[in-house]
């Protein structure tokens, strides 16, 4: 009897080790899993639809002229994402040095938690106070036709994020080492001197993860730019037009399409290729990051 | 050098110095300015249309007037749906890492995928659920599907607060467990589980808000422009705030201002009031552990 309980226990313990292991390589599950359909779904599009054509048409027109070019939609996430960093970059790694290393700690504890409200505000919410601040604003500003812009939409993305860039920047400036900084002073450097010659070069390329990271959320951020930046898919080269990105064509307009036509597969090509792209920047920054763990 | 040269250059070095921090200041204050801006901001243009009325009814005259009570309540099912799902995997998940798991080159491949996870845009997520949920498992835009999208977008933060929550559980506690003839698996439900309880609230809460706010996973898999009558069963569609807010701000933008703002504020409080519950349990339970 006690022989045949311990080997019941055996068999439970087994069946729930290898339950609860399904359950821990579930992520893997769903990524290969995403990424099986993504690809499913645009083999019809891939396999019918001139590859060269697809990547150097310049007009995305699937309904009215049954034409997929993917250049508009690349130009307009490219202007809005490199707008958006060239203002995220200063605004996060100035407020990362600040709130890391110069605030006192009572400013430091009403700071941080400020910044966390910032990443948890919902990305329509910020779309809609860039239509009904920013784009006016913008208009005025600039004198021109609309407010709906590929800038209002950096604008918007650089501070959206700003989360991530800040909270991994600071932690690399935490994680270098006081003994640096004592030497540092030591050696008859003010405070100033020791931040900038010392802490900084020291951290920058936990700060360079950093920007990397918040590069990801940038460009596959959607429902902001979907309504801000004008929906227009145009090749344009300035930040006061209009534009569209990758993410809001697939949002805007795969409520229209046939569900298993042409244009819904394209819409799927189009997500595959945004997969590869978050998945590598991803990839890389968070290499970088436990490199730097590590070392 | 003389004594006046090295006066002059300290002083130019405390000014530079000043020049930076004000600098630095200037633009930490620029980004608390943009969050508190728009808070308040929603505050004063939304706090006026929100009343009881606005809360409870039905959206009357083309959604242009009346109340959000369906959006509310259909977030409110999305929020309940994607938990009754990722918590359960997302908590096994975290056991597994943080318990049975031994470091090999799977789990550093799991490590990786999650954080990977967490790196694809919602609206991949989105197409995902679209091709796998709604089409080839055929549930059709409805509540089960878009709770399956939401439960894979936030697994990732479930997972990775739970482990954290249970590697704050000190080894001893296991020790003594299996040292009185318990088994892994007992030891894990009855002892480490309910120590890191805590942890994985926080988790979940934070979790939720996330889900609560997301809108390009749910326009595919579950979000109706309209549907007043509320949902019957869990293939109905639903409407949800922040697919509501989009469509005022973006479609229906006749609506007033007043019912535009009102909506972006409930759902700015509800996540907002997500993360404080979140944080505020957090915080107890460091200051317990301190004690």
């Amino acid at each position: 009897m006690g022989k045949f309980k311990s080997k019941a226990r055996n068999v439970k313990s087994f069946l729930i080790s290898r339950f609860i292991f399904l359950n821990g390589i579930i992520s893997i599950i769903i990524l290969a899993l995403i990424l099986a359909f993504l690809i499913a779904n645009s083999i019809r599009f891939f396999s019918s639809y001139p590859f060269l054509e697809f990547l150097t048409g310049q007009k995305w027109s699937p309904t009215v002229l049954g034409e997929f070019g993917f250049l508009p939609l690349l130009t307009g996430s490219l202007l809005v994402t490199f707008g958006a960093i060239v203002i995220a970059v200063p605004l996060g790694i100035g407020s990362a040095i600040y709130i890391g290393e110069l605030a006192p700690k009572a400013v430091r504890e009403v700071l941080k938690p400020i910044i966390e409200i910032l990443a948890t505000i919902p990305s329509v919410v910020i779309g809609f106070i860039g239509i009904k601040l920013l784009a006016p604003l913008i208009k005025d500003i600039f004198n021109i036709g609309i407010g709906l812009t590929a800038l209002t939409g950096s604008i918007m993305l650089a501070f959206m994020s700003l989360p991530t860039i800040i909270s991994i920047s600071e932690d690399a400036i935490n994680a270098v080492p006081t003994r640096y900084r004592h030497a540092s002073i030591a050696l008859g450097a003010t405070k100033w001197e020791t931040t900038h010659k010392t802490v900084i070069p020291t951290a920058s390329s936990g700060m360079v993860a950093a920007v990397m990271l918040g590069l990801g959320r940038i460009v596959g951020e959607t429902m902001t730019v979907l309504m801000i930046t004008g929906n227009s898919p145009r090749i344009v080269f300035s930040w006061l037009q209009p534009v569209r990105t990758i993410t809001a064509t697939i949002a805007a307009e795969m409520g229209e399409t046939v569900q298993g036509g042409m244009h819904y597969s394209s819409l799927f090509a189009i997500g595959l290729i945004l997969f590869i792209i978050t998945f590598l920047i991803n990839f890389v920054s968070n290499r970088f990051i436990n490199r730097i763990r590590e070392s | 050098m003389s004594k006046e040269g090295l006066e002059i250059s300290k002083r130019k070095k405390i000014l530079t110095e000043k020049f930076f921090y004000f600098f630095l200041l200037f633009l930490t204050l620029v980004v608390v300015a943009f969050v508190l801006g728009i808070i308040i901001y929603l505050i004063i243009k939304g706090s006026g249309a929100i009343n009881w009325e606005f809360l409870s009814q039905k959206p009357r005259e083309g959604m242009r007037a009346g109340g959000i009570f369906p959006a509310i309540l259909g977030t409110f099912y999305l929020i309940l749906g994607t938990l009754v799902f990722s918590l359960p995997i997302g908590i096994l998940a975290a056991v597994y890492l943080n318990e049975y798991a031994s470091k090999n080159r799977l789990t550093r491949v799991i490590r990786l995928s999650i954080v990977n996870m967490s790196g694809v845009p919602s609206v991949v997520y989105g197409l995902f659920g679209l091709g796998f949920f709604v089409m080839l498992l055929k549930f059709g835009k409805s509540i089960l599907a878009g709770c399956l999208t939401l439960a894979f977008l936030i697994l990732p933060v479930i997972i990775t607060a739970t482990e954290e929550a249970l590697k704050a559980v000190p080894d001893s506690y296991r020790h003594a467990s299996l040292a009185l003839g318990a088994t892994r698996w007992q030891t894990v439900v009855k002892v480490v589980l309910p120590r890191a309880l805590p942890g994985i609230v926080t988790g979940s809460v934070i979790g939720i808000g996330r889900a609560a706010g997301e809108t390009a996973p749910i326009i595919f898999t579950v979000a109706a422009f309209s549907q007043p009558n509320l949902p019957n069963s869990i293939f109905s569609q639903v409407m949800a705030l922040p697919y509501h807010l989009y469509v005022l701000a973006t479609q229906l933008t006749d609506t007033p201002e007043g019912v535009q703002w009102g909506t972006a504020l409930v759902l700015l409080m509800m996540v907002l009031i997500f993360s404080i519950i979140g944080t505020a349990i957090r915080t107890r339970s460091r200051l317990r552990r301190k004690e």
